[in-house]
């Protein structure tokens, strides 16, 4: 038996290839949002294991340092390094801010981070290109992403820093790509206040009597000096020794230093779960929308297919063919249309996927998913036609 | 005894019930024999087409009796279970337009009846070329119907109407849309056919030009028919 699908496909070849292209534009739009959800996934997982810690100290009760703000003094970190099963903690400071360059902005986020080197927590574990910081200030090492490029000099507050490295993939949870500058630099762009606010601020505690007591010389400069430098960070990265329990060093933190801790689980579970679970929704309603609209156009098309054929169907009917045969015609033309949007919504996708301003993550197994999810509602699409096809009566092949 | 194509007997055909009830068809009867073609005319609305329904068994006749060959198919009820079979593989259909499948050349056109009945597509094509070639279309085998003029598409329905040899063939107004020419030419086409594959042809027609190349005609008004015998000019 002939196929009468294919047969008439091949009739009709340009209107299933131009249909098939709009219905593969859609499906484009979707494969690329679904991957714009895992690639904010994704960043939240990479900013993670980029900052290569077991657990991350933060302000109690507080969410931070990525999903909510967190200060923690800046001398903890001794104390915490005392624990056991630390092998390693480190200061950071997170500040999401737009950056200047050669008068354009761009969004980033800075990381302050302490002496040491690659594989230190914080540190950018790889450069593409230049150097890591050496000096402890005006240095920076930038995310490619950013559009710096070496030697490019970054204003950030009223300071200026020189690139000296590039690396890759260095993102925040909400994607922005990240600059690495000292840790010193970076607390004062993130906590020290600007120096009209620093003048207006001494004058207020000069007038202070309980400051500025003539019998106790030198009470106003210490007053003075606490306001004017900042002694706080947004967390501590701490990694552990091999082989130590994470549950039990998160616990002697909490219990002597009262502080809030995380470990690896507990942190993707509020990147992923809490930080961009609003977005996740976003998203899900976008492809809900989405396979909506798609299974509407899917239905019309064949609909519209099916009647432009409904005098050919009475005839097919009348001489004898089966049902079935007219049904696996219509639902063979469906899954032929998503197969073709399928394809061309892939290449869309895989081809647009560069060119989004976020990272935007094409996963095997969301293909695999979205091509089921196509057939399926292709084949769901296609009962509309096939219900007008099957009430056609042979009948109306002769006239009268 | 002498072979038998299709005897209906006292058929009629009602739509409707109670006070709103139509008789379509009274007591119709009428024999054909294989080989033969007769004409069945009468005005609109006369029950041709509810006639030509019944016969087709696309619609269920009230009461009565039908008989292809010796096997009576419809007796008060169907007496076959599969009417789609039968219509594949009993009746031929010829249409007042061709309505040729516009996405199949003309042999899978005409091979599709074949295959639809479980015929090997290499067979079907092979007894679809035959055809062709007897009703002088072959050199249009591989065309798409869009390609064919109106009498080489005529030509093709009536192909698919006899390649599964059924023993009667209705065709519904097929010259309708012809010349004269052309309207005359199918007509013999249809005879020489009945001739070759003893098949019993029963045309529908209101054209008064192929009226005369009946030998017999079933005149139907007001869903009776009365048979008379016609010149049968053409074909002797």
């Amino acid at each position: 038996m002939i196929s009468l699908a294919g047969r008439d496909i091949l009739h009709a070849w340009g209107k299933f290839i131009f249909t098939g292209i709009g219905l593969g534009l859609l499906i484009g739009v979707t494969l690329t949002m679904a991957g714009v959800y895992r690639g904010m996934v994704d960043d939240g997982r990479v900013l993670l294991d980029n900052s290569s810690a077991d657990l991350w100290v933060v302000q109690k009760d507080t969410l931070g340092p990525y999903a909510e703000a967190s200060s923690i003094a800046d001398d903890l970190w001794r104390d915490v390094a005392t624990l056991p099963g630390v092998a390693e903690v480190t200061n950071v400071t997170y500040l999401t801010m737009q950056a200047r360059r050669e008068g354009a902005e761009v969004r980033v986020m800075v990381i302050g981070v302490t002496a040491g080197g690659p594989g230190q927590p914080g540190w950018p574990p790889q450069l593409i290109a230049g150097r890591q910081i050496t000096r402890g200030h005006y240095e920076a090492v930038a995310d490619i992403a950013t559009g710096f490029r070496l030697g490019d000099e970054i204003t950030i507050r009223r300071n200026r820093y020189g690139v000296v490295g590039l690396t890759r993939r260095m993102v925040s949870a909400s994607g922005d790509p990240m600059v690495f500058i000292p840790l010193k630099d970076a607390q004062e762009a993130q906590f020290l206040k600007d120096n009209e606010a620093i003048l207006m601020q001494r004058r207020r505690t000069e007038a202070n009597p309980a400051f500025n007591r003539p019998g106790v010389p030198g009470l106003l400069d210490a007053v003075l000096a606490t306001q004017a430098s900042s002694r706080s960070v947004n967390a501590l990265l701490v990694r552990l020794q091999p082989g130590a329990p994470a549950p039990d060093t998160a616990e002697a933190i909490r219990r002597w230093k009262r502080l809030t801790v995380y470990d690896r689980a507990q942190m993707e579970d509020i990147l992923v779960g809490k930080l961009i679970a609003t977005s996740a929704r976003q998203i899900a309603m976008f492809l809900a929308i989405l396979a909506i609209v798609s299974a509407a156009i899917v239905a019309f098309i064949i609909y519209t297919l099916t009647m432009d054929k409904i005098r050919e169907i009475a005839v097919l009917k009348l001489i004898g063919t089966r049902n079935r045969t007219i049904a696996a015609m219509i639902v063979q033309q469906a899954l032929v249309l998503g197969v073709i949007g399928f394809v061309v919504g892939k290449i869309t996708a895989t081809f647009a996927a560069p060119m989004f301003p976020k990272y935007v993550l094409l996963v095997p197994s969301d293909s695999i998913a979205g091509f089921f999810a196509v057939l399926a509602i292709c084949l769901l699409a296609s009962v509309v036609a096939i219900r007008v096809a099957l009430r056609v009566d042979p009948a109306d092949a002769i006239g009268g | 005894m002498a072979r038998r194509g299709i005897l209906i007997e006292r058929l009629s055909k009602r739509y409707g019930s109670g006070d709103t009830a139509v008789l379509a068809l009274k007591d119709v009867t009428m024999e054909v024999a294989p080989g033969e073609v007769v004409g069945l005319i009468g005005p609109s609305g006369s029950g041709k087409s509810t006639l030509l329904k019944c016969l087709g068994a696309v619609i269920d006749p009230t009461a009565g009796r039908m008989l292809l060959g010796e096997d009576v198919i419809f007796d008060g009820g169907w007496r076959v279970r599969d009417l789609r079979a039968l219509r594949r593989d009993r009746i031929g259909f010829v249409f007042q337009a061709p309505y040729l499948i516009p996405f199949l050349d003309v042999t899978d056109n005409v091979a599709l009846l074949p295959m639809l009945a479980g015929v090997a597509n290499d067979e079907a094509r092979k007894r679809a070329r035959e055809l062709l070639r007897a009703l002088d279309v072959e050199h249009r085998a591989g065309a798409m119907p869009s390609q064919l003029s109106g009498g080489e598409q005529q030509r093709v329905a009536i192909a698919r109407g006899l390649v599964n040899r059924p023993p009667v063939i209705l065709a519904d107004e097929p010259t309708a849309p012809l010349d004269s020419v052309r309207a005359m030419a199918v007509i013999r086409i249809l005879n020489d056919m009945a001739r070759r594959f003893e098949t019993a042809v029963i045309v529908v027609t209101h054209d008064e030009k192929i009226i005369p190349t009946f030998k017999r005609i079933y005149h139907i008004r007001d869903g009776i028919t009365h048979e008379e015998t016609g010149e049968g000019r053409a074909f002797e």
